[in-house]
C-alpha cells in the first residue's frame, strides 16, 4: 500500500470502503505523521491517539457487519480547538481554558461522528480565533509547511497547516474575518467559510457570533465539498441556523472538474485593485484570471464602493460583539480561578483572572470593543459601523445582479516571517482585507491555491451569494482542475 | 491628537475586569490609538438614513416544542468549575464585609 497520509480524502474513503485499508491502518499512519513531523509545525494542541484508534475500530466492526457507510467513513479529521469535544480538551488557544474538556460535543464534531470520520485531535490557534497567523495563541505559534520560518495564517493555521503537512487529510476551521481562507492561501490548501447559518454554531466557543462560521479545510475542492456536505445544514439548537438544505456542493465541486465555465459569469471587485495587494500576489491572481477565462468563463470589472470601509466596520463589530461574549470567561463556572485567597472580592478575583488568563489580543479586543459600546461613542463607532455593513450587503447584492461569483486574491499577500506583524496589530488586521466582506455581508467565500509567488502559495478567493454556496464548489474546482494542487517541500 | 488617553484606557480596563499592569496600560494605549484613529474611518460614510444590520440572517422569534430533551446533569455542569459546593457553582465573596455582616 503506498503512503496513506498522501492521499486525498475521497482516495482514503475509497480503500476503506473496499476493504483495501482499513481505518485503523489509515489512523495510525496518521498519528505516526503527526508523532514525525509535529515538532517542527506545532499543528496540533492536543492529538487524541486512544479515542482515534477506537473511533477507527468501530468503523472497521461496522464495514466488517455490512454497515452502509457514509462517503467519508474512516476519513481521519483535524477539528479546530474552537469547538467543544465531550472529555477531550477544549482550550481555544487559550490560557483561561487550559485543561479543561467540555461535557458536551459542538454539532459539527457530532456530525463528523455521524459521517463515520475519525477525529485525530484538536488543533491550535490564535487564541479565541483573534488573529491572522496563530502567533496569539497562548502554546507557540504553528509554522507553514511551506517554510517553518513562516506563518501558517490565522486563526485556523493548525488546521491548514496539518493539511499542508500531511498530518490529516481534512481538517475544521472556523472563519469570522478569514480564519478558513487566509491560513488556506498561505499554505497552499482549501479553505472554505459556508453561508452564514449554514453551518452551526452550537459548541463552537463564541467570539463574534454575528459572524462566526465553522467551515471545511483540505487539500482538494472535492474533499471540502465532502467535509462541507457532512457537517452543514440546519441545527435546531442554534437559533441562527438557517432551515434550509445545503446546496448540492459535492455535485457543483464535480462539475466544476470538468474544467467548463461557460455560461459563468464572474466579477473582480474594482476596489480591491489599488488596494495593495503585493506584486506577486497580483501576478498569480491575473494569471488564474486568464486560466478563468480560458476555461470559459466571462469576467467583468464591478464597483463595490463600500468594500473599503468593510475592515474598519468590523474592527468595530467583531471587538463589540468579543467584548459583551467573551464577559462568560468570569471564573465561575469553567476554567482559570485566579487571586481567590479568601479575601478579594468577586470582582478583584475576576478581573486578575481575566488579566492573567487573556493574552494581549484578546485583551485589545475586548477593550476597544467596551470603548465601541460605550454611552457618547455608540453612535459614531458601532451603531455607524451598523449600517456601513447594509451598505456593503447592499453592493454585494448589486454585484450578484450582474455576476454569478466575485473572485479576489484571497489574501494582500503570502505567508509572512514569524514576527513580522505582532508588534503592530493594525498591520495584522490587514491580511483580511479581501475575506471581511463575505462575513460582514454573510455569504459563502473560499479560497483555492492558484500558484506560487516565490516559491510560496497564492489563493484566489471565490465569494458567492447567500445559500448558492455551490456556485463557489464549481468555479474553485474548476480553477483546481487547470491549476492542479501545490505539495510543499519535504520537512 | 490622539484618539484616545491613558485614563481612558485605563477605565476600559476597569469596565472590562482586566487587572492590566502598568506597562500594559503604555502599550495598549498607543496600540488602540492606531486602531481607533483606523476604524474610525466609518465616519467617512454618509449613512444617516441607512438602517443598521446587526445580523444577516433574518430570523426571528425561533421556537421549539416544549418538550423535554436531554441536558448535562449536575455534575456535569459543574465538572469544569474552579470551585462547587453542594451542586452549586462556589464564588469569592460579592458583597463587603460591612453589608454582608
Amino acid at each position: 500500500m503506498t503512503d496513506v497520509t498522501a492521499m486525498t480524502a475521497t482516495q482514503i474513503a475509497g480503500l476503506v470502503a473496499t476493504g483495501a485499508a482499513s481505518a485503523v491502518e489509515v489512523t495510525q499512519a496518521h498519528l505516526d505523521r503527526i508523532a514525525a513531523v509535529d515538532g517542527r509545525v506545532n499543528a496540533f494542541l492536543h492529538v487524541d491517539t486512544d479515542g482515534a484508534l477506537a473511533a477507527a475500530r468501530d468503523i472497521d466492526a461496522r464495514r466488517a457487519a455490512g454497515e452502509e457507510l457514509g462517503p467519508l467513513a474512516g476519513v481521519p479529521v483535524a477539528v479546530k480547538d474552537v469547538l467543544t469535544t465531550k472529555g477531550v480538551p477544549t482550550t481555544v488557544g487559550s490560557k483561561i481554558l487550559e485543561g479543561w474538556r467540555p461535557p458536551y460535543d459542538s454539532t459539527i464534531v457530532e456530525r463528523l461522528r455521524a459521517a463515520g470520520t475519525v477525529m485525530l485531535g484538536k488543533t491550535n490557534m490564535d487564541e479565541f480565533a483573534m488573529g491572522s497567523s496563530t502567533e496569539y495563541s497562548a502554546y507557540g505559534p504553528s509554522r507553514n509547511p511551506w517554510d517553518t520560518d513562516r506563518i501558517p495564517g490565522g486563526s485556523g493555521g493548525g488546521s491548514a497547516a496539518a493539511l499542508a503537512a500531511y498530518e490529516a487529510p481534512l481538517a475544521i476551521g472556523s472563519d469570522t474575518g478569514g480564519s478558513i481562507r487566509q491560513p488556506g492561501a498561505v499554505t497552499g490548501t482549501v479553505g472554505a467559510k459556508p453561508t452564514y447559518g449554514g453551518t452551526s454554531r452550537y459548541g463552537l466557543v463564541a467570539f463574534s457570533s454575528s459572524l462566526d462560521t465553522p467551515g471545511p479545510c483540505a487539500r482538494t475542492v472535492l474533499d471540502a465539498a465532502l467535509l462541507h456536505a457532512a457537517i452543514g445544514g440546519h441545527d435546531p439548537r442554534d437559533s441562527t441556523s438557517i432551515p434550509a438544505p445545503v446546496p448540492d456542493v459535492v455535485a457543483a465541486a464535480k462539475l466544476g472538474a470538468t474544467g467548463d465555465l461557460s455560461g459563468v459569469r464572474l466579477g473582480i471587485v474594482t476596489e480591491f485593485g489599488g488596494e495593495g495587494a503585493e506584486p506577486g500576489v497580483t501576478a498569480a491572481f491575473n494569471e488564474a484570471v486568464d486560466t478563468l477565462t480560458k476555461l470559459g468563463a466571462e469576467i467583468v470589472e464591478i464597483s463595490c464602493p463600500h468594500f473599503r470601509y468593510a475592515l474598519p466596520a468590523y474592527y468595530l463589530i467583531a471587538p463589540s460583539e468579543c467584548s459583551s461574549n467573551l464577559a462568560r470567561f468570569d471564573g465561575v463556572r469553567f476554567g482559570l480561578r485566579t487571586g481567590d485567597d479568601g479575601n478579594r472580592s468577586l470582582e478583584e478575583v475576576m478581573s486578575l483572572t481575566r488579566e492573567a488568563g487573556f493574552g494581549p489580543e484578546v485583551k485589545r479586543r475586548i477593550m476597544l470593543g467596551t470603548y465601541a459600546l460605550s454611552s457618547g461613542y455608540y453612535d459614531a463607532y458601532y451603531g455607524q459601523a451598523q449600517k456601513v455593513r447594509t451598505l456593503i450587503t447592499r453592493d454585494f447584492t448589486a454585484a450578484f445582479e450582474r455576476v454569478d461569483a466575485l473572485i479576489s486574491p484571497t489574501t494582500p499577500f503570502v505567508a509572512f516571517p514569524l514576527g513580522a506583524r505582532t508588534s503592530d496589530p493594525y498591520q495584522m488586521y490587514l491580511a483580511d482585507l479581501f475575506t471581511i466582506p463575505s462575513n460582514l455581508y454573510g455569504g459563502p467565500g473560499i479560497s483555492v491555491p492558484c500558484g506560487l509567488s516565490d516559491g510560496l502559495p497564492v489563493g484566489l478567493q471565490v465569494m458567492a451569494p447567500t445559500l448558492a454556496d455551490d456556485r463557489m464548489y464549481r468555479v474553485a474546482a474548476a480553477l483546481e482542475s487547470a491549476v492542479g494542487t501545490f505539495t510543499p517541500p519535504a520537512l | 491628537m490622539a484618539a484616545i488617553s491613558r485614563e481612558e484606557v485605563a477605565h476600559l480596563a476597569r469596565l472590562s475586569r482586566l487587572a492590566v499592569t502598568e506597562e500594559e496600560l503604555d502599550t495598549f494605549a498607543g496600540q488602540l490609538d492606531v486602531i481607533l484613529q483606523a476604524v474610525a474611518q466609518v465616519g467617512e460614510v454618509a449613512a444617516a438614513d441607512i438602517p443598521p444590520t446587526s445580523h444577516s440572517v433574518p430570523l426571528t422569534n425561533v421556537l421549539r416544542e416544549d418538550v423535554v430533551t436531554p441536558c448535562l446533569t449536575p455534575e456535569e455542569a459543574l465538572s469544569g468549575a474552579p470551585d462547587a459546593e453542594e451542586q452549586r457553582f462556589r464564588v469569592p465573596r460579592i458583597l463587603d464585609e460591612d453589608v454582608a455582616s
